[in-house]
């Protein structure tokens, strides 16, 4: 299968954090959340996408193409959707269309109303006195304009209400039917991605953990339940990490079958949610680092 | 076709929409040669992810209760009974398999396994 974004052991270092070496791909056609708790590189590895910060070392390609030969080609191709203002306060959204319009050869101006009227934006109105949720959905709409194949989106869902983040969802399915289109993107609220995403791409503390199907996630994870007298400095080596009470442990294993064969019927096995693995994952980097 | 999902059953989604198609062209209602929806658009209805429907339909695909046709979508295939019978004859002679060597296990001779066979057989009717 073809890949959209493919970046190769990229390394970003700031004072105090780094995304180390890197190596992930998004894949053509399909949607990919892009999970991680606050400060675990999600942002920085999106800005590395859209060049907006160049990377130590590694290489990024997107539609296999680098930004250093074909930065234009490349944006020209992505709808990119930012979690913060980008827009100039004191415009109005048809003051600003007039200003992005030009940047893209494929603009479509009977696709943007359409979006304005269905996100019931005021075209009039200055930017500043919009909603975090209306510039999220001003900031949707621009980029759903231009025949993006590609759409990039940092915390699209984290301004909305529920209603919204609803609605959105089934934009993005409706975006996904002819199979041209690809989605990428991050989000803390993870039951966004029960409803949509095919891929899981999990960062923890600038480090890649896995990247995996949806469903294969809930094959080879699970929360284990049982009591204290299981555990020992063994046993406990089998768990991402455990949380004990006076009255029995949970943790979380990233291997359901092996747990099944050593414990057997001694312990309760449940679905994982992602922000069970999302905590379990930190709390056992916290334990070993 | 009508599918039922639920995401608080332990059976994965992938699982459940197999056997619901499965059983749906078992018992006739859904009909050879008929069209299936895409898998883009049941992953929109159902409002699940496509990577999810795509394996449900290529589990479908290999035990050949549908065929798909690039570009046009997908199809139910022609129902052998013979090979569904001869399938479940299969699942039978095993689980069959099982027992015996279970009783063999437990010095269990065929003459009481076959009495076992026969009382549990007249209490299932």
């Amino acid at each position: 299968m073809e890949n959209v974004i493919e970046l190769q052991n990229v390394t970003k270092s700031f004072k105090g954090f780094q995304v180390k070496d890197l190596s992930i791909a998004v894949k053509k056609g399909f949607v990919t959340g892009f999970i991680g708790g606050n400060g675990a590189g999600k942002s920085t590895t999106i800005k590395l996408i859209m060049n907006l910060l160049k990377q130590d070392s590694g290489s990024i390609s997107v539609f296999g193409l680098t930004h250093e030969t074909n930065e234009r080609a490349i944006k020209e191709r992505i709808g990119f959707v930012y979690d913060e203002n980008i827009f100039y306060e004191n415009l109005t959204l048809k003051d600003m269309k007039k200003i992005i319009r030009p940047a893209y050869q494929q603009w479509d101006d009977a696709i943007f109303q359409k979006y304005i009227n269905q996100f019931e934006l005021p075209l009039n109105k200055k930017i500043k006195t919009f909603s975090k949720g209306m510039k999220m959905k001003a900031s949707l709409a621009i980029a759903l304009s231009h025949q993006a194949e590609l759409i990039i989106m940092d915390e699209p869902t984290s301004g909305l209400d529920p209603v919204f983040r609803r609605e959105l969802l089934n934009i993005l399915h409706e975006l996904m039917q002819d199979g041209d289109k690809t989605i990428f993107f991050s989000t803390h609220i993870t039951t966004d991605l029960d409803r949509i995403a095919d891929y899981i791409i999990f960062l923890n503390d600038g480090e890649h953990v896995f990247t995996k199907e949806f469903y294969k996630i809930q094959e080879d994870y699970a929360i284990v339940k049982g009591p204290l007298d299981l555990l020992d400095a063994d046993t406990e080596q089998e768990f991402v990490a455990v949380q004990k009470s006076n009255i029995g442990f949970e943790g979380l294993t990233g291997n359901k079958e092996r747990i099944e064969s050593l414990f057997g019927e001694s312990v309760v096995l449940e679905k994982p949610t992602l922000e069970d693995i999302m905590y379990y994952t930190k709390k056992g980097g916290r334990l070993n680092g | 076709m009508q599918i039922i999902i639920s995401n608080s059953s332990k059976e994965p989604i992938y699982e459940q929409i197999t056997s619901q198609i499965k059983k749906q062209i078992l018992t006739g209602d859904l009909q050879e040669g008929q069209a299936l929806p895409s898998m883009r658009q049941l992953a929109k209805d159902l409002q699940i992810s496509v990577i999810t429907t795509k394996r449900a339909y290529e589990e479908l695909e290999k035990n050949g209760f549908i065929y798909s046709i690039v570009g046009k979508g997908s199809f139910v295939s022609e129902q052998n009974t013979e090979m569904i019978k001869e399938r479940k004859m299969k699942v039978i002679e095993e689980k069959l398999v099982e027992a015996i060597e279970n009783s063999k296990d437990m010095g269990i001779g065929l003459a009481e396994l076959k009495e076992m066979l026969t009382l549990l057989y007249s209490e299932e009717e």
